[in-house]
């Protein structure tokens, strides 16, 4: 057995109602855990793309795999963990910061180059774009000020090569074959 | 694609109800029998029911529709239709959707749903049957307009029987039912973007097949229900008369490679032959096909065949490596992988591992049970035998669930594929009557027999009134012990003998057949099962048979749940030894 690691996937479905439940209930009766769970709009129309984080080990990610492709409704599945890729989540972060800390939060903000977005003399909200781990770092560095409230999205990825998905009729990776 | 049915008036470019279209399409399918119940939201529908040539079987129970269709679909290949009502009788055929769906049997279940407008309100009968399915259901749709019907029906058609096949709901609303439109139908090949029912097997996994085969010493072949299902049977046969391999079968995979072939060592797992299982655990070479490893045929899956390289061929690549590491995937369709496979694998004879099976084989034997004189007691297991001598084995057997099942199993020997239909997956009780009424329906010449326990017969007995009802003809066997007997075998062996809530009193079944207007036969005696049989045989309409065996007798050989396959519990006793064992007992044919 390979290790366990933390593994993307993009999940192309079609835009139909209750493809998210359907999605959802795969990786619940699979006992597949899921870390975080995105979706959204693609450029195509009737296409979207999910973003599934979630903890496993290779053969693990090839059942989730076969068993995403297994749903009528979805057209393309890509792990992309182990390909360079781009992977960002939003956090909006509310901390406590009267006049005097203000300097200094704005400042750690320069460092993890996120932005103040609004401020009230005892408080300010600060939205952070990045990788998981850069927000966390942020978020540990904040915490000595009193968070007051935190929202993050999901991650959401994105390959840095242009991968052409023929999303209309996608041809079936090789790894849908060859599990092994 | 679609068979023309000569009875259909062409009514495309009409303007027609959604009701009708439901008709027009299922006909369409080929659709020429259905199980179902009414009610408020799918009356519509029964109501243009009747300008459509298409028998319908009213059930006793949504349970039964459910598992009729299934039984149609396994005896036939082809796709069984269930018709429910919304809420309690769309629920209702919940369990018959995921007997389906676990033994991957075409069906398509046709839904009543609230008027789309009320979706949501918590509405007079209103479930989510579209929610409350998705785990037990290979797809299922919500249609709401009168013009998604004909297209949502061909589709869920398609699903259910192409690729690793699966039961398909489709719930349509009561206003989509009233509503018309005019009605269109499609023959072209249905392409959906995200669904690939077909796989075609890779070259270099061939390859390494071959060579694993090749240089195999001790090879077994396991025939799962994916052999019978791709129709595989003839070339299994000759690749395993090519290759003289021996072959094991699943429960499920039982009759899609003759019982009675020299190669065949029976069925393997939980309740499998002894020889079968210690074969596994000694090959070298496992080549398993259209099976998918399930716990009950593995047992401890640490200890599981380590001696053995593995070639898995399977349709669904989401089994691969599910639960046995494998070494040679190979993803297809069993037929096209065997031909695939056949023109290149050697003659072989393997006098020693054909020897070395024959001389374990040889030790168990003297177990057997039928091999036993007859002592006055009836056993469940020479009812069982004798109704396979006495049926010459050509009997379209439905197995419901529990010791008679693995009792069927063991002694009722399967020479033809289709020939044994019984709930492998989910085991659900109470499955076989009503699949067997299915199966009647699809195969009308054939003899149709039920072998059921008395516990599991209980469960849909009110399906008997749908036999009087059909005037089909049907034969129960009910294997009487009084006891919900495997969950007792289980209390004796596992939970220290105490029998909780195994004890069952049942009503007099042979008056139970006559106050339906049925056959009612009761036996005692082994010497009695050959008339009974053979009354049962003649008898026109269903016949009931009370066989009221031993209590407390237990299946065996059997693998605990989860210890090592080879670690089986035998038969206690044997003749002229000292241990205890009821079977043993002289008694006196009173
Ligand atoms: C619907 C359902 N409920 C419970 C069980 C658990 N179960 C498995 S076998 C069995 C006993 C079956 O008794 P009976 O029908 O009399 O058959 P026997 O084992 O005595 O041959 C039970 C309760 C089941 N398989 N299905
Ligand atoms: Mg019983």
């Amino acid at each position: 057995m390979s290790q366990s690691v933390k593994r993307t996937f993009a999940v192309f479905v079609e835009d139909k109602p209750g493809v998210l439940n359907r999605v959802a209930s795969l990786f619940r009766r699979r006992s597949f855990n899921i870390d975080s769970l995105n979706v959204g709009a693609t450029h195509e129309a009737g296409v979207s793309r999910m973003t599934i984080v979630c903890d496993a080990d290779e053969d693990k990610a090839k059942r989730i795999e076969a068993n995403l492709y297994k749903m009528v409704n979805v057209l393309w599945v890509d792990d992309i963990t182990h390909k360079q890729s781009i992977n960002r989540v939003l956090a909006l972060i509310k901390v406590n910061c009267n006049r005097e800390q203000r300097d200094e939060v704005l400042k750690i903000c320069d460092v993890f180059r996120a932005r103040a977005i609004d401020m009230s003399p005892d408080r300010v909200t600060i939205e952070i774009t990045g990788p998981q781990d850069k927000v966390e770092g942020l978020v540990s560095v904040l915490r000595p000020f009193g968070i007051l409230e935190l929202v993050q999205t999901g991650t959401v990825a994105m390959t840095r090569g242009v991968e052409k998905h023929e999303l209309a009729h996608p041809t079936v990776p090789a790894s849908r074959n060859s599990a092994a | 694609m679609t068979p023309a049915n000569p009875k259909l008036k062409n009514r495309i470019g009409e303007s027609l109800s959604g009701s009708q279209i439901i008709w027009e399409a299922l006909v369409r399918e080929g659709v020429e029998v259905c199980f179902g119940y009414p009610g408020g939201a799918i009356m519509p529908a029964y109501d243009a029911m009747i300008q459509y040539p298409i028998h319908h079987v009213l059930t006793r129970h949504e349970q039964g529709a459910s598992h009729m269709a299934d039984g149609y679909a396994r005896a036939s290949g082809q796709v069984g239709v269930c018709i429910a009502t919304s809420g309690p009788g769309a629920t209702n055929l919940v369990t018959g959707i995921a007997t389906a769906m676990l033994d991957s049997i075409p069906m398509v279940c046709i839904t009543g749903q609230v008027p789309s407008q009320l979706i949501g309100s918590d509405a007079f009968q209103e479930t989510d049957i579209t929610g409350c399915t998705i785990p037990v259901t290979k797809h299922n749709y919500l249609v709401t307009e009168p013009e998604q019907i004909a297209p949502t029906i061909r589709e869920a058609f398609y699903i259910a029987r192409s690729g690793r096949p699966g039961p398909v709901v489709v719930d349509i609303t009561k206003d989509a039912q009233q509503k018309s439109c005019v009605f269109e139908w499609s023959d072209e090949e249905i392409v959906l973007p995200g669904y690939r029912p077909d796989y075609a097997p890779l070259a270099e996994q061939l390859d390494e097949a071959v060579d694993l085969i090749k240089n195999a010493k001790r090879p077994i072949l396991f025939s799962g229900y994916g052999i019978i299902k791709s129709q595989a049977t003839e070339t299994l046969k000759k690749f395993i008369e090519t290759t003289n391999i021996p072959v094991a079968c699943t429960l499920l995979g039982l009759g899609g490679f003759p019982a009675t072939h020299p190669r065949n060592l029976g069925m393997m797992g939980m309740h499998g032959e002894t020889w079968v299982n210690k074969a596994i655990q000694d090959a070298d070479l496992i080549i398993a096909v259209g099976m998918r490893f399930d716990d009950r045929v593995t047992g401890n899956l640490k200890t599981y065949a380590q001696n053995a390289k593995k070639i898995h061929i399977e349709l669904d690549p989401a089994e691969i490596n599910k639960n046995v590491r494998v070494d040679v995937p190979i993803v297809g369709d069993a037929r096209e992988v065997l031909e695939a496979l056949m023109p290149r694998v050697e003659n072989c004879d393997r006098p020693d591992w054909l020897a070395y099976i024959d001389e374990i084989k040889g030790g168990s034997a003297v177990r057997d049970i039928k091999n036993l004189p007859d002592l006055g007691k009836l056993y469940a297991a020479h009812v069982i035998h004798d109704l396979y001598r006495f049926t010459e084995g050509k009997a379209l057997v439905v197995t419901d669930v529990g010791q008679h099942q693995m009792w069927e199993a063991q002694y009722y020997k399967h020479d033809y594929p289709r020939k044994l239909l019984t709930s492998g997956g989910l085991g659900t009780m109470g499955f076989a009557l009503p699949a067997a009424i299915g199966a009647k329906f699809a195969e009308p010449d054939e003899s149709v027999w039920v072998i059921c326990g008395d516990g599991g017969f209980q469960m849909t007995a009110a399906e008997l009134s749908t036999c009087a009802q059909e005037g089909i003809k049907v034969n129960v066997a009910i294997i009487n012990n009084g006891f919900l007997g495997m969950v007792r075998q289980w209390q004796q062996f596992f939970y220290g003998g105490r029998y909780v809530a195994t004890p069952l009193l049942s009503p007099d079944f042979v008056k139970l057949a006559d106050a339906h207007g049925l056959t009612g036969l009761r036996v005692e005696k082994r010497s009695e099962v050959e008339a009974a049989v053979r009354t049962a045989e003649a008898t026109q309409g269903t016949v009931v048979i009370d066989f009221r065996v031993e209590q407390e007798d237990s299946v065996y050989p059997m693998v605990p749940a989860g210890a090592d396959l080879h670690n089986m519990i035998e038969r206690p006793g044997k003749p002229g030894g000292s241990e205890h064992n009821p079977i043993f007992e002289t008694g006196k044919d009173d």
